[in-house]
Order: C-alpha cells, then structure tokens, then sequence
C-alpha cells in the first residue's frame, strides 16, 4: 500500500524530470473523438450561460423581443448557431458512444465505426439546420 | 509519514473512503445526467431543426410551448441536468489543463452550477409565461 | 541479407536526461533491420557511453521499450523500414517517466502505481483448503484472460495523455492489472481494491482516449478493462459499500 502523497508519484520536480507525448502519438481515431468532446463542451458550457440569460431576457421583456429576433436573423449569428448546432451534436454523439463503452459493454477494441458514425451523425444534423435555417 | 501504525493497520484502505465514495459519486452523478441530457438534447435538437425547417418563428415556437406545462417541464429537467454536468465537465478540464484543483476551484464550479440553474430556471420560468 | 555499406541510416537518439537533446548518428543500414539493431550498433560501434535497456530481443519481455518517431514501441519488435519516412528516424526514452540517462527511465513510479492501485493477489486459501475451481468460460474469467498477458512494458502508460496531465494518475497498466484482480475470485481484497482505484487520479481519470489499446504491443485493451473499474466502483459506490 502506498501513500499518494508521500511518494514521487505526482510531484512536480518528477513532471519536469520527463518527456511528453506529442501529435505524433495523438494521431489516431479514438484521440481526435476525444478532443472533439472535449473542445465542445467546452464550448458549450461557456455558451449555456449566455444562451440562459439572453433567451430569458428576450421572454421576460416582450419589446426586447423584436429587436432580438432581428438580430438572430445576421447570416454571422446563423453561422454561430450551426456551430453551436455542430459542437451540441458532437458532443451528443461522442458522448453516447461513451456511455455504450462504459455501460453496455461496448468493445474498446472496435470503435473505429462507431467514431465514423457519430462524426457522420453529427455534420448531418448541423447541415439539417443550416440548410433549413 | 506520521502515523506508520495507522498506516500499516489500514489493510482495508478505509483511509480511502472519502476519496474514493467522492469520485465515484461525481462519476455516478456525471454520466447519469449525461443520460439525461442525451435524452433532453435529441428532443430539443428535433424541436429546433423542426421549427428551422417549418419556417417557425420564434415567437411561434414560444407560442406553442406554451399550450402545455410539459414544455417548460422539460425544459426544467434540462436545466438541472446541464447545471450538474456542465461544471464536473469543467472541474476535470481545469485540472488536466490548467493543473488547478481543490477547494477553491471545487467552490468555483459550485458558483458556476448555481449560476447554471439560477439562469436556466429564470429562462425556463419567463418562457412559461 | 548482405550487408550493403553505401546505404547508411541517419537516426536522432536523444542524450543525457530531460534537459538532453537529439544528437545524430548515421548507422549502417540492412535488410530486416530493427530499431534495437539500430541502438545497439551505436553502443557497441560509435558511442559506449549510449544507455539502453533491453533483454530478451525477441519481443517476449518488454524491456526495450522506446520512444519511435513519437510513438512508444517494442524496438525489437519494430522493422526500420516500417517506422523510416520523410523526416529522419527518431529515438527517444518513454514518455512519463523521469529520464535517468539516454534511453534509460526511471520506472519506478509506473511500478509504485501499481502497488498503489492494488495490482498484487491477496490470498484467502491456505494449504489446507482444496485447490479453487475456476469455471473457464465463466465471464469473470473470461475478463481475465483477455487483459491477464500484460508484462509490465510502460508502453500504454508512456502513450496516455492523462498520464502526461495528471501526474498522480495510476495509469492503463496499474488499472488493467486491478482489473483482473477484481474478477479473480479467490482474491479476497474486495472494497479495498475497489478504493484503491476509484480518485481523481483513479479509474475515473480515463477518459477513453484508447492510446494504451492503440499502441499495446500484446494487443490488450485497458480502455475496456478500465470501463469495468469504473462500473464496478459506481455499482459499490451506489450499494454503500465503498
């Protein structure tokens, strides 16, 4: 039995003594799905707030309304909002296959389709509204 | 080490306990809201791509959510479950990326999630009307 | 397989410790040349000061284990002429560990994660018990052998990027081997080994990024037996038990 703290285990001076990883050894399905999840949730999460407080401006105050509505009309406000689209989709589709890998059992081993899949899933659903928006 | 006997003693890792129930739980409560949110976000990604394609406006999307309290129900659940999942998301980010962890970051996120489902709740009661 | 002596290699090593740097050797390159021909024939014929590990030389031990143009590999298991492209052909010590000299680390903290994480049988029987009876095809089993081969070699730790994140995190090894722990049934740790993975820095540290399963020169799958920690935990955590 160890003790965390006691041991070398994650001091910093063991950090410095050590290479790292790079794109090389990054390079591949699995770690691009991941990097996809993570980029969008933080993208939405620096979103969400935002979203909240300026739909329920626009619902509590109706006058804001209009002006509001005005605004979400700017083809660079669509843009944003397929991205956002984009990002919610991805993260949805990532974040399912996670739940299937750690929950159902899903092989590890034989997630390549499923990355291809959900990649897929998520630009059709984005173009689903950008093309109709 | 101070307590080498306690240490040593401790061949059941209760010492652990803490810990270990605390990151378990936070691995429960992530990934069962995660569940929750996959639910939520097909459900608004449908109603949004729905009224894209309709050619609804928004006041005509609003319009119709108000006919029934499943609506703003729904939108209620999503709240809460983003307010829990957005900032475990976050906690794991910061540490990894920024190497900041502990209390004052743990009290941040806390910040953060109460500003989650304060704000979300507002927007979900203004859209109930 | 004569040798031909116009054809040279050039290769990049890296020398001294981590404030080291890539020092360039042009080696005599053959037929069915691999990384460990390479680095041995710069010890043995340019540089003996060169520090390297290696043992068996036939891809059973794992001890020679290297950095190859950015990926961990078995350098007795790696043919130059697979890994040789564009840029010249880069060797470097493992990732995520301190380097002691040349291509040689310290994996003393890869070996401290395992005992950290519980990754040693904790017997029950004694000599006057009957042997256990162990179903082969039962699923606890079954989990068992397909994560068991694991030899030790650090290539998933030195590929894991929450490793290179999150220094205190125990790792694809130390997990794996918990792993198989938790499904042998005449282990008798439990809860305690249950606690042992689940931190911060434990199980739920995985974030299934699947290097370990990508570069895992026995082709086993961590990620998968890392997801079975993390339900397991989640079920004791759920049942009171941790």
């Amino acid at each position: 039995m160890i003790d965390r703290d006691a041991s070398a285990l994650g001091t910093a001076r063991a950090a410095r003594a050590m290479r790292r990883n790079d794109v090389r050894a990054r390079s591949h399905a699995a770690y691009w799905a991941f990097m996809t999840h993570r980029l969008s949730g933080v993208a939405l999460a620096v979103f969400l707030p935002i979203h909240f407080f300026v739909l329920a401006q626009a619902l509590a105050h109706p006058g804001t309304l209009d002006a509001f509505l005005d605004w979400t009309r700017r083809p660079a406000v669509k843009l944003a909002e397929t991205l956002l689209v984009l990002a919610l989709a991805a993260h949805l589709g990532g974040g399912v296959r996670l739940l299937l890998v750690e929950f159902a059992g899903w092989r590890a081993e034989r997630q390549k389709t499923a990355i291809a899949l959900t990649a897929a899933a998520a630009v059709a659903i984005a173009l689903l509204f950008a093309l109709a928006a | 080490m101070s307590d080498t006997g306690a240490w040593v003693a401790d061949t059941n890792n209760r010492g652990r306990s803490t810990a270990a129930r605390a990151a378990a739980w936070r691995f429960v409560l992530q990934r069962a809201s995660a569940a929750v949110l996959a639910v939520c976000v097909v459900i608004h990604l449908a109603t949004m791509i729905y009224a894209a394609r309709h050619g609804l406006s928004s006041e005509a999307v609003v319009a119709r959510m108000h006919v029934t309290p499943a609506w703003p129900a729904f939108y209620a659940l999503f709240v809460v479950a983003a307010a829990i999942h957005a900032p475990l998301g976050i906690r794991t980010v910061v540490d990894e990326w920024l190497g900041l962890r502990g209390r004052v970051v743990d009290a941040a996120l806390g910040f953060f999630a109460l500003l989650l489902l304060g704000g979300g709740l507002y927007a979900v009661r203004a859209l109930a009307g | 397989m004569s040798e031909n002596r116009d054809s040279t290699l050039p290769v990049r090593i890296w020398r001294g410790d981590a404030n080291g740097r890539f020092e360039r050797y042009d080696v005599p390159r053959h037929a069915s040349q691999t990384v460990l021909d390479v680095v041995s024939h710069v010890q043995k014929h340019v540089d003996a000061t060169l520090a390297y590990r290696y043992a068996c030389r036939v891809g059973m031990c794992g001890s020679c284990a290297m950095t190859v143009n950015g990926k961990a590999r078995w350098t007795c298991r790696t043919h130059v002429d697979a890994v040789v492209g564009d840029a010249m052909l880069e060797i470097a010590p493992l990732n995520h560990m301190p380097i002691v000299r040349d291509l040689v680390v310290d994996m003393a903290p890869f070996f401290d994660k395992w005992a950290a994480a519980m990754g040693a049988f904790t017997p029950t029987a004694t000599r006057h018990d009957d042997f256990a009876q162990v179903e082969p095809a039962s699923p606890q089993r079954r989990a068992i052998d397909a994560t068991i081969e694991c030899i030790g070699c650090a290539v998933c730790y030195a590929s894991c990027d929450v490793v290179g994140w999150k220094p205190a995190y125990l790792g694809p090894a130390a997990l794996n081997r918990a792993w198989t722990l938790v499904n042998d049934v005449r282990d008798g740790a439990g809860a305690a080994r249950l606690r042992a993975v689940s931190d911060d820095a434990g199980c739920q540290a995985c974030h299934t990024h699947q290097s370990c399963t990508e570069r895992c020169p026995k082709h086993l799958a961590p990620t998968g037996a890392i997801a079975g920690l993390k339900r397991r935990v989640a079920l004791a955590a759920l049942k009171g038990q941790l």
